[in-house]
């Protein structure tokens, strides 16, 4: 049999670290391309026997539902036939908010789940000068109790021994509810109190009527929490002691630089042009050698193998294919290490703060910011992330505008079409003028998205009063345990979802791509050789009129001149119309598809990297295909297009509206439509 | 005196706040009557407010913190 145990706790307090402390690397996420879910989970081992799942939830501050991630929670704990439903809840809390964490222990354990407490962050005792009693503490809440640390590794074998010894646990309530309003809950238990306050639903327990007022019950709600904090208070009076002289000095006086008029916005800004800088800079010198590495690849494979079809299709398909995923992991790790460490050390929630006013304008929350900057890794989580904003309003539009931030995916097509049109120079003699242009996009990015969002203010009313009430967690030093398993577990989502969807598409492109009719495709060398009797030409000559015509007359070739006239305007010939469209699946594949475009009928023969193969296109007047009107075109037509298949699934479970989701998809898609032939049509 | 008009550094006790305006979780969060607030600092354009209550740190803003009602506290004479 296998246990399932939940982690619940407050944001912040370290669940994940636990998380990752308990399973190691045996997770499983499924936040990306495809199925989505919202818990992670993973196995760990107790003792010999003992097989645990544990269930990662989102950290939530009470039982009652505010937003929709707490909404997650319940129904994984209050639905006995929901497949995450535990036998055990873990509730982890830390040494110095306890005091607020211990309201949810004390509302789970009410629920009558065999619960254990976990405190997290013992190697924090010390400095700050706390005490804990462990006994008084476990015999007051009647439950085990366990100090632990994720940094140290303190507690953890007590902890999987406090897990597995979980039959045996009290699972009589804390709090006696006749204590809140002695009449009233005179014949009621705690899920009955719940079905009433806030229409929760177990099963076998009958809903309850009693004629009170809707503002009487939250009377009676508040009753009840302020209650239970009492409790908490008696319960800490005893077991809990924090010395006050210990300083935390340093603490406020980050605060008051971080959160400064001035200073504030410029280190945000600062921190920002940092992270795009490195995701453009630091990377270059891996990518380049990835590049050369799959080029070299493609040339010995057709070398080295006997001359065929398969020879080819590994050379000119699928190498180059996954060389097009592959290039880009450099990058995505960079961007998720530092969106990682800006999580954990307690910044965001700074950034926060500090953007709330500026943000409100826009019909948006200083919450929004979090979905915003997020959604330059991926607008998958963060859309996602959007939960946590309690207002419906704020919610939809902050979904609404999140894609246009600039995401990973949108790098390697940025990187290859600056290098192309963009001069490898220096302003002001010490900032890249290619990195300063990649800054820019993620600033037309974000421009995008907070006109979007005014706009949609105006146009989508208010149904409930927005609020803001957010924790400020301690700055902490980031565990590099932590940064280092978001950067593999997204890396490895990026090349595993993204990848497969590269590689077949590029599969299906070479094979498109060097088949075709048998009347024109067929007989090429004929044709040409005909066309050009008499011209006078080299061998070599020949041969490349001859590629060109067969890849013209492919059946990618048909349908490339098939969709040109619809990108004619923006600027585009038909090898740049078929990645664009194939890009509608998703942005990364545009790359990995020019490079199998450029690449069918070359035998591999020379090593090309794929910016030379791009660089050396040209257009039948001899001028280059990508040309500043054309490459300025596609910066902006990515920029703006809503053009990842996940990303318009995960929009239409999250708002749960189609009509949300399509007039995003026709207003991004336009917009970058227009946008890009206004350009090319100026620059021309 | 209202929540708002602490000026950073001072300390005031909550003595009441309307549940029919406010939502719950500003109690969930610790804010409720008889708890300690301390105002940290305010935002730079004024709002939002940080707060700690109780000990623990709380932003919220202005015109949240402008219906609750407090009393100041001035050092060592607790609650006049
Ligand atoms: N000092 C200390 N910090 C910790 C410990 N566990 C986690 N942290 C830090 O607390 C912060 C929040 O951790 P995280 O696991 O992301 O919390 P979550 O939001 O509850 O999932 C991070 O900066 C962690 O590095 C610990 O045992 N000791």
């Amino acid at each position: 049999m296998e246990v399932k145990v939940a982690l619940v706790g407050n944001p912040n307090v370290g669940k994940t670290s636990v998380f990752n402390t308990l399973t190691g690397l045996n997770q499983k996420v499924g936040n990306y391309p495809g199925i989505t879910v919202d818990r992670k989970t993973g196995v760990s081992r107790m003792g010999d026997t003992l097989k645990v799942r544990i269930i990662d939830l989102p950290g939530i501050y009470s039982i009652q539902p505010n937003s929709r991630d707490e909404e997650v929670v319940l129904e994984t704990l209050f639905d006995r036939h929901n497949t995450y439903y535990p036998d055990v809840v873990v509730v982890v809390t830390e040494v110095e908010n306890l005091k607020r964490n211990l309201l949810l222990f004390t509302q789970i354990k009410d629920l009558g789940f065999p619960t254990v407490l976990a405190i997290n962050m013992a190697d924090q005792l010390p400095v700050k000068g706390i005490r804990i009693d462990l006994e008084a503490l476990s015999e007051k809440l009647r439950t085990e109790v366990v100090l632990i640390s994720t940094r140290t590794g303190q507690g953890i074998s007590q902890l999987k021994a406090a897990i597995s010894r979980y039959v045996e646990a009290d699972k009589r309530p804390l709090l006696d509810l006749a204590s809140v309003d002695e009449t009233y809950f005179r014949s009621m238990d705690y899920k009955s109190w719940l079905t009433r306050s806030q229409g929760a639903v177990f099963e076998g327990v009958e809903p309850v009527s009693d004629g009170l007022s809707e503002s009487e019950i939250k009377r009676l709600q508040q009753k009840e929490t302020v209650r239970r904090y009492q409790q908490i208070g008696e319960v800490l009076k005893a077991a809990y002691t924090k010395d006050a002289s210990v300083a935390t000095g340093w603490q406020a006086r980050a605060d008051r630089l971080l959160t400064h008029r001035v200073w504030g916005y410029l280190i945000f800004f600062a921190v920002m042009m940092l992270v795009f800088q490195a995701i453009f800079s630091w990377s270059s010198i891996p990518m380049d050698w990835i590049d050369e590495k799959f080029a070299q690849l493609s040339a010995w494979v057709s070398a080295t193998l006997p001359e065929g079809k398969f020879t080819e299709l590994l050379a000119e398909g699928v190498i180059p294919g996954i060389g097009g995923v592959v290039i880009f992991i450099p990058q995505i790790a960079i961007l998720f290490m530092f969106i990682a460490l800006l999580e954990e050390s307690g910044y965001m929630s700074r950034v926060v703060f500090l953007m709330d006013k500026l943000m409100r304008p826009f019909g948006l929350s200083g919450k929004s910011v979090v979905p915003l900057i997020s959604g330059v890794a991926c607008a998958i989580p963060a859309i996602m992330s959007a939960r946590n904003i309690e207002n419906s309003r704020e919610r939809l539009i902050t979904m609404l505008v999140t894609p246009f931030a600039t995401c990973s995916a949108r790098i390697p097509v940025y990187v290859i079409i600056i290098s192309l049109v963009i001069p490898e120079q220096m302003v002001f003699g010490f900032i890249g003028l290619q990195g300063l242009v990649m800054t820019l996009m993620y600033f037309l990015g974000f421009l995008a998205a907070l006109t979007t969002a005014w706009l949609l203010k105006m146009v989508i009313k208010a149904r409930s009063r927005s609020y803001l009430i957010i924790e400020m967690p301690p700055y902490r030093r980031p565990l590099l345990k932590n940064v280092l398993s978001t950067m593999v577990e997204k890396t490895r989502a990026f090349v595993e979802g993204a990848g497969k969807i590269i590689l077949a598409l590029s599969v299906l492109l070479w094979f498109l791509g060097s088949h075709g009719p048998a009347s024109t495709f067929g007989k090429a060398e004929e044709t040409v050789i005909e066309n050009f009797a008499g011209k006078n030409l080299s061998d070599d000559e020949l041969q490349d009129e001859i590629e060109g015509y067969k890849l013209r007359n492919s059946y990618i070739g048909i349908l490339g001149s098939g969709i040109e006239p619809v990108f004619r305007p923006l600027g585009y010939d038909w090898k740049i119309s078929i990645a664009v469209l194939t890009s509608f699946a998703a942005r990364e594949v545009f790359v990995g598809n020019l490079a199998t475009l450029y690449n069918i009928g070359s035998h591999g023969e020379e090593e090309t990297r794929i910016v030379e193969r791009m660089e050396q296109e040209r257009r039948p007047d001899g001028s280059r295909v990508f040309d500043l009107a054309t490459g300025v075109s596609l910066l902006l037509f990515y920029a703006f297009a809503m053009q990842c298949i996940s990303t318009v699934a995960i929009m239409r479970r999250e708002t749960n509206s189609w009509k949300w989701t399509f007039i995003q998809i026709i207003f991004m898609t336009g917009l970058a439509y227009f946008s890009a032939m206004l350009a090319y049509n100026l620059l021309k | 005196m209202k929540l708002h008009e602490l000026k950073p550094g001072q300390k005031a006790v909550v003595r009441h706040l309307d549940v029919d305006r406010l939502p719950m979780k500003l109690v969930e969060m610790g804010c409720f009557p008889g708890s300690e607030v301390e105002l940290i600092l305010k935002a730079p354009l004024g709002d939002p407010y940080y707060l700690r209550i109780d000990g623990m740190p709380l932003c919220i803003r202005k015109d949240m913190a402008m219906q609750v009602d407090v009393e100041l506290l001035t050092y060592g004479i607790h609650g006049s």
